[in-house]
């Protein structure tokens, strides 16, 4: 790195080679393009086994001779087995939730953004950055070679959903899909783990290091504060499920008993009396469930934060009217952030954890309600008044705002200890997480990606195929969603391979078959968004250096940026992010940049950010 | 762009805790101090708080580790206690002597005086590769004993907890020798030196905190409970 | 745009909350005692819960369809927010929030703060892949001794049942679980492999069967019948298969069953079974 001079331009000049350039680089917007394409990847591998598990589910026992041929293991003669469906759902959550959830909003977008918008020329650490991804990409490659290598077993894959529970997962004779797989299924967590951990690492040194003259902390953008947030929550939840999938693994391969307890009698063998199953004493499936939690909630908003930032974003700006309560929003993050890691345990109400502890649990579960709907009230106090532009990104954006209240509300019902007791592993809880942490999440990331498209690739991505897409994905998600709660309340359980075993579940037939065909045809719409992407970057319209007239540091540079992100003269920052609609502005909007007219930037007064004025 | 734009950095000197503070919101490092050209403390805290969120990381790690411990140790009758082999005791020394002569080797290199730096860089890394020397005997004495690492839980944390640790130890000794090879830079080139010295002590901070890590393992492993 | 965007978002909230009111889809008729005020709390909740959906969707559409850009020429309200506003609303869901928090209390701790009454009816649970199996004492009121090490399920002892401990003698084993209507009833929940979890949708009562653990739980049944019982934790290849009944049956009845030795207690078990029919489908 060199060193920079007062008064002289300071250029970075970017690789010149291919490899350099594109593959192991070093720049945070090309590391940040490698992870949405990595997440592009991964999601449709996600949502193909989704629209698999619905037609297993549709129209059990039917025969689909492409599977046969795709899957002779999994589906001999094209019939799916209940372990291939299990070992669908296992892989879904993983994917979607790792390898999408977890990369796109923070690995892609953030990487891209978190640098540009504080005015910094890179990461902190860029071969970090550079290590991240690629680590990431191992834990990828890692997980198909689950699905693939699974011996001599006729599965697809490990059997355990998202959250492989122990003993099930601990005991590799305790059935089909508990064999190789299952080891690389947590060999590929931990590597991934490891690669969150550098780009947690990498966000916060940044955030807190490298930020531009005159970019206090209460002048950066939302989105900034929340990809900071969900680095301090990936950097102290990843280790956690870093040390309990090495203690899972021990016991796997080692004979350790950390999760094990003794006594066991799996599939017609006890425990010590026979070579392949070593004499296990006094371990602790509950151990499991808590470490993987405490993990595991406060993923659940490593995977919504950034989405919340970037609707605050854009809500903003399209909305043409300044955030409504920008300090509100970022405390609401905060204790979001902070209130995530106290609430673990309401996943484990009925998992025999002290109903006194589970008590306290449930309380702070609601608690975690508060900020959430300041947050909401937030995005509607921002639509008031406002001048609504409808472009494609703000239209996914309200998309999420609706989706983010339908899907959360029903956190309420959840998170009492005695609802809990019929709604518990029902399609209540499946509703619930898919719109609020799932599907809220990807709208978020589809604001994202219409939003700054023009940003990455200096065009923009095609305005009707960008609306047809948010029509038909926003009524498809509802369609599929929203009748998974009243499956639920009926108490149709989760990770079920078929629904024919059982009467009381026979009444919902219709509701599964228009879940199913919600689902595909949601589905086949994304074809859509991928061709506009491909699309678009050769053939989109023109964008300028800020099309959208926002505010914020990005749009101050070229599109795309260069590689050093603003031809050496990084910016001063002289104002709060979202300054729209200044009356006696000659625009509607103020750049950060913008010094007061006459003004040196030196003498810039003021309480650091100019919000909280009404 | 504005004329008013200038390519200064942002100055944040380390504060608490090696964290920046934050720039001051009329601008940090105004006109006036854009004469002392750039601010060298800007990578150092940059290492600093990469070290320091570092740590926060290994340390919720083990943190969930010792839940784990704790947890398992209550909840079943299986738990039999070690005897602590002895050669631990040796291992302690060497750790703690390790960090005192890696802080002098430290305090050597802010005196400029980087022959000594590397001396004692060196004492550290023999040092260090003794811990690890005298870890393996400490399970080598295990084994012969007939005790691995499933044979109770106590004896599988103690080898999950002491592999961990040297695992991460083990990190420390490479950059502990990459410190060594790259101090044979000039003491012209000023960016050069303030790198070098923040980097070494991001790497001390390192050491000592994997010091102290292991006394706390070794008191949790053999006198608590 | 806008107008279309607000269109759909009451169109879906109109179509997301009549799911609901129909009431097409609902719990199955509840037998439980508990279940009633545990109704009563879902019932608050979940209109707590449409209210707040309803207000939120209403609003934004609200905002999308008023706030359109019309091409006027003035510019939005430059407001920053209120400071008021954020305090009313925080404190107003905080309110409402940790209130039914502490409401959804009342059921579980009924349930779980307290030791089982004295003169519940106990059985003992044991799940394993794919089977439950249910240890009844017998006449004597003291379950036979078990002991992992005489599991043997090629021999149908699912349960590793000492038979020579004389408590035993009298015990039966059945995969269908039969409980006395009205009166309380103690389940000691053990599993032989992996999680398992009883749950029977009626009941509104869910427990995980932990293995390396007993866990005591109780309720009280009343209204006599067959019940489909499910497994609600994955547990492996054939979870979804994982199926039992639970008959409520009368005391009298019941306790007739109870008296019975092994033999009978199977056949007898048989004919309550084809008995009592499962309940009609909503």
């Amino acid at each position: 790195m060199s060193v920079e001079t007062h008064g002289a331009v300071h250029r970075h000049e970017p690789p010149t080679g291919f490899i350099r350039k594109y593959i192991f680089s070093l720049d945070h917007k090309v590391i940040g393009i490698q992870y949405i394409i990595l997440a592009l990847v991964a999601v449709l591998v996600g949502m193909t086994m989704s629209v698999l598990m619905r037609m297993n589910l549709s129209w059990p026992g039917t025969n689909w001779p492409i599977l046969g041929t795709l899957f002779p293991g999994g589906a001999p003669d094209g019939m799916m087995t209940p372990e291939f469906y299990l070992s669908l759902v296992t892989m879904h959550g993983t994917i979607m939730v790792f390898f999408v959830l977890t990369t796109a909003p923070q690995g892609g977008f953030g990487n891209y953004f978190l640098p540009i918008q504080i005015g910094a020329e890179d990461m902190a650490f860029p071969v970090l950055n550079m290590l991240s991804f690629w680590v990431t990409l191992v834990g990828f490659i890692v997980i198909l070679a689950a699905i693939f290598f699974s011996g001599a077993e006729s599965t697809v894959g490990p059997i355990g959903g998202w959250t492989a529970y122990a003993p099930l997962s601990a005991l590799p004779n305790s059935g089909p899909g508990q064999g190789m797989g299952m080891n690389l299924w947590i060999i590929s967590i931990a590597i991934f783990c490891i690669g969150s951990l550098l780009g947690a690492l990498n966000f916060i040194t940044t955030l807190l290091n490298m930020r531009t003259r005159g970019m206090s902390l209460m002048r950066m953008p939302l989105t900034c504060w929340a990809w900071f947030t969900t680095a301090v929550l990936a950097l102290l939840s990843f280790p956690v499920l870093l040390g309990g999938g090495i203690l899972l693994l021990l016991d796997r391969v080692a004979g350790t008993s950390f999760f094990i307890p003794g006594g066991l009698y799996v599939s017609g063998v006890l425990a010590g009396t026979s070579p392949n199953f070593p004499p296990h004493t006094g371990g602790s499936p509950i151990l499991w469930q808590h470490l993987f939690w405490f993990f595991g909630h406060p993923e659940v908003y490593i995977a919504i934060l950034p989405g919340m930032g970037a609707t605050s974003h854009i809500l903003s700006t399209f909305a043409r009217k300044p955030i409504f309560g920008y300090r509100a929003m970022v405390f609401a993050i905060f204790a979001i952030g902070l209130l995530g890691f106290f609430v673990w345990g309401h996943h484990m109400f009925i998992s025999g954890m002290s109903p006194y502890s589970a008590m306290t649990f449930s309380i702070l579960t609601l608690s975690i309600g508060v900020p959430s709907a300041v947050k909401t009230f937030n995005w509607l106090g921002t639509l008031w008044g406002a001048k609504i532009r409808f472009h494609t990104p703000m239209l996914f954006a309200i998309g999420f705002v609706s989706l983010f209240v339908a899907g959360g509300i029903t956190g309420l019902v959840l998170g009492q200890t005695s609802l809990d007791l019929p709604m518990h592993d029902t399609y209540f809880v499946t509703a619930h997480f898919h719109l609020v942490m799932g599907v809220a999440s990807i709208f978020g990331m589809f604001a994202a990606t219409y939003f700054w498209f023009p940003k990455m690739f200096g065009r923009f991505m095609h305005e009707g195929l960008g609306k047809l897409h948010f029509w038909v994905t926003f009524v498809g998600v509802y369609c599929i969603f929203v009748p998974m709660h009243t499956m639920g309340m009926v108490g149709m359980p989760r990770r079920f391979a078929q629904f024919t075993e059982y009467e009381f579940l026979a009444s919902l037939h219709p509701l599964v078959m228009f879940v199913s065909i919600a689902a595909i045809l949601t589905v086949l719409v994304q074809i859509l968004f991928y061709f506009n992407l491909v699309w678009s970057i050769f053939k989109g319209k023109k964008a300028g250096d800020n099309p959208w007239e926002a505010t914020t540091l990005e749009w101050v540079t070229s599109s795309p940026p260069p590689h050093d992100n603003f031809a050496g003269v990084l910016p001063t920052v002289y104002r709060g992010p979202y300054e729209f609609a200044v009356p006696g502005a000659t625009h509607d909007y103020v750049m950060q940049t913008e010094p007061e007219p006459g003004e040196q930037p030196a003498g810039v007064s003021g309480n650091g950010h100019n919000g909280h004025k009404h | 762009m504005a004329t008013t734009v200038t390519s200064t950095k942002p100055r944040s000197r380390s504060g608490f805790g090696g964290g920046p503070k934050s720039p001051r919101p009329n601008g940090n490092g105004s006109h006036e101090r854009n004469g002392q050209s750039f601010t060298p403390e800007f990578s150092a805290g940059r290492y600093r708080i990469g070290m320091w969120v570092a740590l926060a990381a290994i340390l919720m790690m083990f943190t969930a580790l010792t839940s784990a411990y704790i947890v398992r140790s209550a909840s079943s009758n299986d738990w039999q206690p070690l005897t602590m082999p002895g050669i631990l005791l040796i291992s302690t020394a060497l750790i703690v002597l390790s960090s005192g002569t890696l802080e002098t080797a430290r305090r050597k290199l802010k005196e400029s005086a980087p022959g000594a730096h590397k001396r004692w860089l060196l004492i550290t890394v023999l040092l260090g590769l003794g811990f690890l020397a005298s870890q393996l005997l400490a399970w080598r004495q295990l084994v012969r004993q007939g005790i691995y690492v499933s044979s109770n839980p106590h004896s599988s944390f103690f080898y999950l907890l002491t592999a961990t640790h040297g695992v991460h130890l083990f990190g420390g000794l490479v950059a502990l020798i990459y410190l060594a090879l790259r101090t044979r830079s000039s003491n012209d080139d000023r960016l050069a030196v303030a790198k070098g010295q923040a980097a070494a002590d991001a790497v001390t901070l390192y050491w000592h905190f994997m010091d102290v890590l292991w006394i706390y393992l070794f008191i949790l492993l053999f006198y608590w409970r | 745009m806008g107008r279309a965007l607000a269109v759909i978002i009451w169109i879906l909230t109109l179509g997301s909350v009549s799911l609901f009111f129909i009431k097409k889809w609902w719990f199955p008729t509840a037998i439980s005692e508990h279940a009633a005020a545990l109704d009563q709390q879902f019932l608050l909740t979940i209109i707590v819960v449409g209210i707040s959906f309803i207000a939120a969707q209403v609003g934004l559409g609200y905002m999308v369809w008023k706030y359109r850009d019309r091409g006027q020429t003035e510019r939005a309200l430059y407001s920053h927010g209120s400071n008021r506003l954020e305090v009313v609303w925080t404190i107003v869901t905080a309110v409402i929030f940790i209130g039914l928090a502490v409401m959804g209390q009342s059921v579980w701790a009924s349930l779980h703060f307290n030791k089982a009454p004295a003169g519940s009816f106990p059985i003992e649970v044991v799940a394993q892949q794919f089977q439950w199996n249910f240890h009844y004492t017998g006449r004597d009121g003291v379950f036979g001794r078990t002991d992992p090490g005489l599991i043997d399920d090629s021999a149908l002892n699912f349960i590793g049942l000492d038979e020579t401990d004389p408590n035993a003698k009298d015990d039966a084993v059945h995969s269908v679980i039969a409980v006395p209507s009205g009166r309380p009833v103690e389940l000691i929940l053990r599993s032989k492999d992996v999680i398992h979890n009883f749950w029977v949708p009626q009941l509104r009562f869910k427990q995980d069967l932990v293995p390396g653990m007993a866990i005591r739980v109780h309720f009280t049944a009343n209204k006599p019948g067959k019940y489909e019982l499910a497994c609600a934790e994955l547990c492996g290849q054939l979870h979804f298969k994982m199926r039992s009944f639970m008959l409520v049956l009368p005391e009298d009845e019941h306790q007739a069953l109870m008296g019975l030795p092994q033999d009978q207690f199977q056949t007898r078990m048989t004919e309550l079974l084809a008995k009592y029919p499962l309940p009609a489908n909503n």
